[in-house]
């Protein structure tokens, strides 16, 4: 898995290693359960989580389209990750100063996908597994391998955003 | 008087969904290719490259180009000697089902407060205009969520002028950012009332010429040169290319207001016509 302390806005990078999707629900109720001292469903350890909800997946298919989601809505919960020990967040767009100061405070990183890319995307997801919250269909927790990512680092653990113009 | 069934609505409006989620349009990609070939940003320039090449995928695969395949706007116009012999809106919510099962496109459609998913992707948002002729004419518009939340509406005054539209529309792109998936096209409703200047905002999305009005066409140019300015850029990466197009719609308002819809639209801008 990639070594993050290397990592700084602006670098072009592909990510190999496992990822798992949770967009606006799961966060909602991920938050819950941190708030209620309850036991996480999953496992984030040294891993990523990508802000995004996929088509279905098709008969025979690994995974249906599967490009990134607005990250702003999630900047409300910022204050959890550290919690699940991941690595960073992957997403689309700039975020909140907050969320900046937070990657440096916490030592995380924010990488970015393209917008709209979702075909291309899915093309470097080897495989899927929804591990958490079925019940909420696209958007639940889908545990993926993913191989050759195309991202752009946004924030990296030293304060830096690639959105700085 | 000519006769139009539920099914022909129905088979039309699904195969119109595939058209519009799958495939971009001509028009769009050749608009993002001369953009990718003018711009100077080597990470916009990359990020320009990616959405080609995601379109290429899509198309071969008929795999969406988004997942996010939106909720289902329809532009309707009915011609006066049409007789539609069924429930116009259930035929329309038909389709939009039955599209969305067959090719495994996502239900995004929920209830507001409880975001319980309606699990088919309906109800559609249809609008329906009495026009001349025999023809029923639908733009399906499947419209994601990240340009969507974007978009503006603003009570101008009417002595703001061409300025203060010009400063009401760049603004919302800069706070929108990166966010909406630029390269942006931006629809933008000018006049009538409240209701009538987002309805028109999102309508002007679809056309893919300037304004026949030259007032309007030189406003549209002027906007496209100012937003593209503001170095946005592909997803928000900074550059040249922030909006590939500009389309301005117009309707006589009150004396006393200048009300003012901005629609942001992603880079692909899916829209599909269909006509029967």
């Amino acid at each position: 898995m990639i070594d993050i302390t290397k990592l700084h806005a602006g670098d072009v990078i592909t990510l190999d290693g496992t990822i798992y999707t949770a967009r606006d629900q799961a966060h909602a109720r991920l938050k819950k359960i941190i708030d209620n001292g309850e036991p996480l469903p999953v496992d984030f350890t040294d891993s990523f989580i990508y802000y995004a909800g996929p088509t279905p997946t098709m008969p025979n298919g690994r995974i249906g389209s599967i490009g990134p989601t607005t990250s702003s809505r999630m900047d409300k919960f910022i204050e959890y990750m550290p919690t699940l020990k991941i690595k960073g967040m992957i997403g689309k767009g700039p975020r909140d100063e907050h969320v900046r100061e937070c990657c440096k405070k916490y030592g995380i990183v924010y990488l970015v996908a393209t917008g709209g890319a979702g075909a291309l995307l899915a093309k470097r997801v080897k495989s899927a597994k929804e591990i958490a919250f079925n019940d909420l269909g696209c958007e639940s927790i889908k545990q993926l391998e993913v191989e050759n990512f195309p991202l752009i680092v946004a924030y990296d653990i030293y304060g830096n955003s690639v959105f700085d113009k | 008087m000519k006769e139009i069934s539920a099914i022909q609505i129905k088979e039309a409006v699904s195969a119109g969904l595939l058209k519009a989620c799958c495939s971009l349009s001509s028009c769009v990609l050749s608009k993002i290719k001369i953009a990718k070939n003018e711009e100077k940003s080597a990470l916009a320039k990359a990020t320009l490259e990616q959405i080609i090449e995601n379109a290429e995928i899509a198309d071969s695969e008929t795999l969406p180009m988004c997942q996010d395949t939106g909720i289902v706007t329809c532009f309707v116009e009915i011609g006066y000697d049409v007789h539609i012999a069924c429930d116009l809106y259930e035929a329309i919510n038909t389709g939009v089902k039955d599209a969305y099962e067959r090719y495994y496109f996502r239900k995004s459609v929920a209830h507001p407060l409880s975001r319980k998913n309606t699990g088919d992707n309906t109800p559609a948002i249809v609008h329906v205009k009495m026009v001349p002729g025999d023809k029923l004419k639908i733009m399906l518009v499947p419209k994601g969520a990240g340009s969507e939340n974007m978009s503006k509406l603003k009570m101008l005054n009417p002595t703001d002028g061409k300025q203060g539209i010009i400063d009401f529309v760049v603004s919302a792109v800069k706070e929108a950012d990166g966010r909406p998936c630029p390269p942006i096209f931006l629809g933008i409703g000018i006049g009538g009332n409240f209701e009538t200047a987002p309805m028109m905002a999102k309508e002007a999305l679809a056309r893919t010429e300037r304004s026949s009005d030259p007032e309007i066409a030189e406003l549209e140019e002027t906007i496209l040169r100012e937003v593209n300015k503001t170095n946005v850029g592909p997803m928000g990466l900074g550059g040249d290319t922030t909006c590939l197009d500009v389309f301005i719609n117009t309707y006589p308002c009150h004396i006393a207001s200048m009300p003012v819809a901005v629609n942001i639209q992603c880079h692909a801008n899916r829209h599909v016509e269909v006509v029967l």
